[in-house]
């Protein structure tokens, strides 16, 4: 009854979310003694998947396959499921994965449970801890479906690395075409998205008016970084809608987030809490934001950020 | 067209989130409940297809009792039927199955649920419904247009969006963009009395055996207080050797 975790790709590559979410797939594994399945979609080197943790590769194989859909990639993947008996499914939490889940989830006839922050608390019953109320709380869900599919928090268990060899098989699902037809997409290539960045730079009204984004782009360009912005930016115009993070917005779960100029109202907070690491940089220590940060720095963003921008590229130079 | 309109009762974000019975229930005192705010965009959508396209919008919970005064809101904004499947929400896939039956009983063309909920912010009950009838599901739908059996939807990806054609039967999770903050309608007198003669079903309905069930909750330990530091070389150095982000 071994573990079956889907790993997703880009243009032939294993995402930073999917090795996470290997190792992760391993710990369940050891814990219920059993052994750990990867499912791709992709050429993906096996050495490089094996060095997470995964024990066997499923490479699923369609033609239908080649475009993202999540009518036929759910059913490829529960196919998969069924054909190595697994039971127990892992996916990341990645949009296109929580696109899937559900459809997964009703395919297999399996609980779900998204937002996993650690390895099961218990095997036998089967307890889960996973995140509720916009990351307010943890709650602890036993789960008594045949077969359980889980969803770990990105960020969450972190990647570790493993020796060992792997062996791969090669599936083949039925599948028909997707009832969506994409007929167009529009997406900057050239950037860094909010989903898989590590750091994320973002900055609320305090910055004044979008003709000062340029200490931000400038920020994020020496970090590395993804820009993001408060609601009332994308609402004014400032910022493109995309950037939008929040409640209502986007959520972030990088490894540092830095804010310039956003007040953090609770809305604000809601889809940036479980980020790692965050950094505030505002005029007014009393500013709600401080509170639930780790560093901070009270000050004007005008005189902070150009002198940040310096500095790191001093330290960049020094630590390349 | 008949629309379904899922709607999800939970409390506002600006609630205290706190737990009694030793942890096992959520503290519903002093909690100020609200349509789901996904689910407020999509209701506001799914009325401009009726002033503009003669939709007819029936409004769904799956719930007890205490969601009906969200129900009678939705219905006082425009909606022109609500039902109540009266059994406990107590998982995704419980609800699923239930608004399911409700899908297949109602002959609805378009079901329009929510992205994610704000209590279990699972994001579940869209897809998993889209899976139990059949219906295309497009998840993070940020525009929809409807011509005859034809849907275009527009679709937020990582880094940009995507447009999608698809025919109907359709469920989407809808979000901000269906329609924008400044579209939703707050209930006016002339609204609030037409919603005390709107139909109000209560359907009984055998729930599904839950297969996840929350044992307990914990809250999360108070963070530490934040460091502050006065020059840019101290936050970089902070960074880099105590949090290691850098
Ligand atoms: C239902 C609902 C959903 C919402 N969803 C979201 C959401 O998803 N995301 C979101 O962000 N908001 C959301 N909001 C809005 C939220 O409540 C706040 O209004 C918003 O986050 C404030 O944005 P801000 O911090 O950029 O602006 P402000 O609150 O105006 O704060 C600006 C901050 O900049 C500081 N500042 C000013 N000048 C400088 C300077 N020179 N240098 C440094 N700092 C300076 C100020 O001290 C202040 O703290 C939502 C609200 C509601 C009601
Ligand atoms: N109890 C419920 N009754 C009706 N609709 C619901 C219920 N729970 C969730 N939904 C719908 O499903 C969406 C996603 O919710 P969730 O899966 O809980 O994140 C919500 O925005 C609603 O549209």
């Amino acid at each position: 009854m071994p573990v079956l975790v889907y790993a997703e790709s880009d243009q032939g590559t294993i995402k930073k979310i999917a090795q996470e979410l290997i190792s992760y797939g391993r710990g369940i594994a050891d814990q219920l003694g059993t052994t750990l399945t990867v499912a791709v979609m992709t050429d993906a080197s096996a050495q490089n998947l094996a060095q997470y943790g995964a024990q066997n590769i499923l490479n699923i194989e369609h033609e239908v396959l080649n475009t993202f859909s999540a009518d036929t990639y759910a059913a490829a993947i529960a196919q998969a499921a069924t054909s190595i008996n697994a039971d127990v499914v892992l996916v990341s939490s990645s949009a296109n994965s929580r696109y899937l889940a559900p459809m997964i989830a009703v395919a297999l006839d399996a609980a779900y449970v998204p937002n996993s922050t650690q390895l099961p608390v218990s095997t036998t019953p089967f307890r889960i801890k996973h995140s509720v109320y916009t990351n307010k709380a943890e709650a602890i869900t036993e789960m008594t479906s045949p077969v359980k599919l889980i969803g770990l928090s990105k960020n969450a268990y972190g990647a570790h690395s493993f020796e060992g060899s792997v062996h791969t098989t090669n599936f083949t699902p039925e599948l028909s075409t997707s009832k969506c037809r994409v007929t167009a997409t529009d997406r900057a290539t050239d950037k860094v998205t909010i989903a898989d960045a590590e750091i994320v730079v973002s900055a609320g009204r305090g910055l004044k008016g979008p003709e000062h984004w340029h200490l931000i782009e400038d920020l994020a360009n020496v970090l590395g970084a993804a820009t993001a912005c408060s609601k009332p930016v994308s609402d004014l115009g400032w910022r493109p809608h995309s950037e939008h993070v929040g409640q209502t917005g986007k959520p972030v779960a990088s490894n540092l987030y830095i804010a310039i100029g956003i007040s953090g109202a609770i809305q604000h907070l809601a889809g940036v809490n479980s980020s790692k690491v965050k950094v505030v940089i505002n005029t007014d220590p009393e500013a709600p934001f401080f509170k639930a940060a780790d560093y901070g720095i009270v000050g004007d963003a005008f005189d902070i950020v150009p002198q940040l921008i310096e500095k790191l590229k001093q330290f960049k130079a020094l630590n390349a | 067209m008949n629309i379904l309109v899922c709607i999800s009762h939970v409390p506002d974000t600006t609630s205290k989130i706190n737990f009694t019975d030793n942890d096992t229930k959520f503290d519903q005192n002093g909690v100020q409940y609200v349509i789901n705010p996904n689910d407020e965009f999509g209701l506001t959508r799914s009325l401009w297809f009726k002033e503009q396209q003669g939709a007819v919008v029936h409004v769904v919970t799956v719930g007890g009792a205490e969601c009906e005064p969200t129900l009678r809101k939705a219905l006082a904004i425009g909606a022109d039927e609500a039902i109540r499947v009266a059994i406990p929400a107590t998982d995704g896939l419980v609800v699923a199955k239930a608004l399911a039956q409700v899908v297949q009983q109602g002959h609805y063309d378009l079901v329009i649920a929510g992205r994610e909920s704000l209590d279990y912010n699972g994001g579940m009950v869209p897809g998993m419904l889209a899976q139990l009838t059949g219906f295309a599901f497009v998840n993070t739908c940020i525009k929809l247009d409807i011509d005859g059996n034809q849907g275009v939807a527009v679709r937020e990806i990582d880094g940009g969006k995507e447009t999608i054609a698809v025919t109907l039967p359709l469920v989407i999770g809808g979000q901000k963009g269906l329609v924008e903050e400044s579209d939703l309608r707050i209930p006016n007198m002339r609204g609030i009395m037409q919603a005390r003669s709107k139909p109000l079903h209560v359907k009984e309905m055998s729930a599904a055996a839950a297969t996840a069930q929350t044992i307990s909750f914990e809250k999360p330990a108070p963070k530490e207080a934040v460091t502050l530091v006065d020059t840019v070389d101290e936050l970089i150095d902070l960074l880099h050797k105590e949090a290691k982000v850098i």
